[in-house]
């Protein structure tokens, strides 16, 4: 089954919404919670991408008994280098989202820990595209 | 015999089927059905808030009662640190330990000195384990525990695998009444003095084996009995041992300030756990170390079972902490076995649709398409606590679409709309207008 949720950039008080209800489905659906545990940190992390960097965008769940897809579409800036966001501790969220709590340039590395799968497509001045599977064993 | 035990039941008379409980349930564990609250034991998690909410007192904790003091040839009572908050500045823990004694109890041991202890074996276990997921989250709070079973599965493995002081105060103190008395261990009877129905769960079903405590006793019961003996004269002196850092324990934040090492959080009141939960199972505090989480909020002195406001038994606590803050630590097993918890916590999946994942999806499948369709208002008619719950029921096979009484009065709305077209309507021999038409002839409206 699919869930598919409209992402706001700079919309701090709905950050996370998105990915608690994929979490709940994902525990209704009986998944493992290695399995789950997983899929909510990436689907944490990609809708908290889009948040911060992009204008909009969605994020998307796709949810079958093997396997858990998690697919992050926005509108937004674009990744220049993708090796260099992938790094531990780069970011470049500016000043004002650092001192929210956010931007410490661990969003994509924990996506990468975490997924089974993953791609990521980007083009500058445009978006980003980001795809991930976990397994469910 | 039933699956789980609980503590938490229901009072069938007064239970007037309001659905003020279904709505404060954490574990959306309550349905109102036949015009009564019935819990589903799988999802319970014993944490109370039912109890607390219930304008008509129909929820109630099953405790046990004084009388099971008799069953044993020797007692020990185990009082809460919660307990000493309980009681006015000049009702000083030593006479509320004698009055135990006045009360008909052999023996008492605080179950504070057993939190000192255990706040020595967590601190012990922090330094030792580095490489343990963070944060580690404690064991103390029973209701905690469940609620991650149920609802946060996938963060077990970050509980700290320690048992709770009142299970290491149960031990010990059998420990002790054996070296006195010379009695067999299963001789020896021990009472916890219980703030909440949880732990009262804990003794009846512990995680592991058998609990080392052989009856709770609900704290208002027992404080209700201790205060006609305050005056009476113990059989012998009794002094506490506990010092400030157990005492403490008792109330929001204290096991922190009892650890006193690393970088730790506090949370107490179970949504607010709720959300610091969800916050950890996305990836997030890592950079804490270790989170005490207590289900009621104020920590043990707010939970359903005791007597006292908890804002006045919390500055209580604070003065009795500061007043015994010099004395020495007690004298309690400095080996981490002692206190480890031997098998690990299991999870329990209360929450998924089916057994069979092929299944549980297609139902969630089904479940969405519904929950879009009933009006959202979430008003708890149907017995569900929510339209997504009851969503949830109905494709269980729990609930009927029918049961929501909005589309229930749409269709009776639409029924009646078609029940006074179809009385205009009448058979052309009762009276009606009958106009010949060109091609033939019939009936026109």
């Amino acid at each position: 089954m699919q869930l598919k949720f409209q992402v706001k950039g700079m919309d701090f008080s709905r950050a996370g919404q998105a990915a608690t209800k994929i979490k709940k489905a994902l525990q209704l659906a009986g998944m493992d919670p290695a399995t789950m545990r997983k899929a909510i940190i990436i689907a944490y992390e990609a809708e908290m991408n889009i948040v911060i960097h992009a204008y909009h965008g969605t994020l998307t769940a796709n949810i079958t008994p093997h396997k858990v897809e998690i697919i992050a579409e926005d509108v937004g800036p674009g990744i220049p280098d993708i090796p260099l966001a992938m790094q531990e501790g780069y970011s470049t969220a500016p000043p004002h989202i650092r001192e929210m709590g956010f931007g410490a340039g661990m969003g994509l590395p924990n996506i990468k820990k975490s997924a089974d799968e993953l791609d990521i497509q980007s083009e500058v001045n445009k978006g980003t595209k980001l795809w991930a599977a976990v397994f469910n064993n | 015999m039933q699956q789980y035990f609980h503590s938490v039941r229901l009072d069938e008379e007064k239970c007037k089927g309001c659905t003020n409980c279904i709505k404060h349930c954490p574990t959306e564990a309550i349905r109102v059905r036949k015009g009564k609250a019935r819990i589903i034991e799988e999802r319970c998690i014993d944490c109370g808030e039912c109890i607390r909410i219930c304008p008509n007192q129909a929820k109630l904790a099953i405790t046990d009662c004084l009388e099971k003091l008799k069953d044993f040839k020797y007692t020990v009572a185990l009082p809460a640190p919660s307990f000493y908050g309980q009681f006015k500045p000049e009702v000083t823990p030593s006479r509320v330990l004698s009055a135990l004694l006045a009360l008909g109890f052999h023996d008492v041991f605080e179950v504070a000195l057993a939190a000192e202890a255990v706040s020595w074996a967590i601190r012990h276990y922090m330094e030792v384990c580095v490489d343990r997921p963070r944060p580690l989250i404690s064991s103390a709070c029973p209701a905690v525990v469940r609620l991650i079973q149920v609802r946060f599965p996938s963060l077990l493995e970050h509980i700290i695998p320690i048992e709770s002081p009142m299970e290491i105060a149960g031990r010990m103190a059998r420990e002790q009444a054996c070296r006195k008395t010379g009695l067999e261990p299963d001789e020896i009877g021990t009472f916890f003095i219980t703030p909440c129905p949880a732990k009262v769960t804990e003794v009846k079903q512990p995680s592991e084996g058998r609990s080392s405590v052989d009856g709770a006793i609900s704290m208002a019961v027992v404080y209700g009995a201790l205060l006609k003996r305050l005056e009476m004269p113990a059989p012998y002196p009794v002094a506490p041992r506990a010092s400030g850092v157990g005492i403490g324990w008792g109330r929001a934040g204290g096991e922190n300030e009892a650890i006193k090492a690393g970088s730790l959080l506090a949370v107490d009141g179970i949504h607010s756990v709720i959300s610091v939960l969800e916050e950890i199972e996305r990836g997030g505090l890592t950079d804490i170390d270790y989170l005490e989480a207590q289900a009621c909020t104020g920590g043990c002195i707010g939970g359903p079972l005791v007597p006292q406001n908890p804002f006045v038994a919390r500055v209580r606590m604070g003065n009795l902490v500061k007043l015994y803050s010099a004395g020495e630590p007690g004298d309690f097993p400095r080996d981490f076995d002692y206190y480890r918890l031997k098998t690990p916590i299991p999870a329990r999946p209360a929450l998924t649709l089916a057994k069979d994942p092929q299944v549980a999806l297609a139902r969630l499948e089904e479940a969405e398409r519904i929950c879009a369709e009933l009006p959202g208002l979430d008003c708890g008619s149907c017995g569900s606590p929510s339209c997504r719950a009851l969503a949830e029921d109905i494709v269980q096979g729990y609930a009927r679409r029918s049961y929501c009484i909005f589309e229930l009065r749409e269709r009776l709305q639409q029924l009646a709309e078609e029940m006074v077209e179809l009385a205009q309507k009448q058979p052309p021999a009762m009276g009606r207008d009958w106009k010949q038409t060109r091609d033939g002839g019939g009936e026109t409206d």
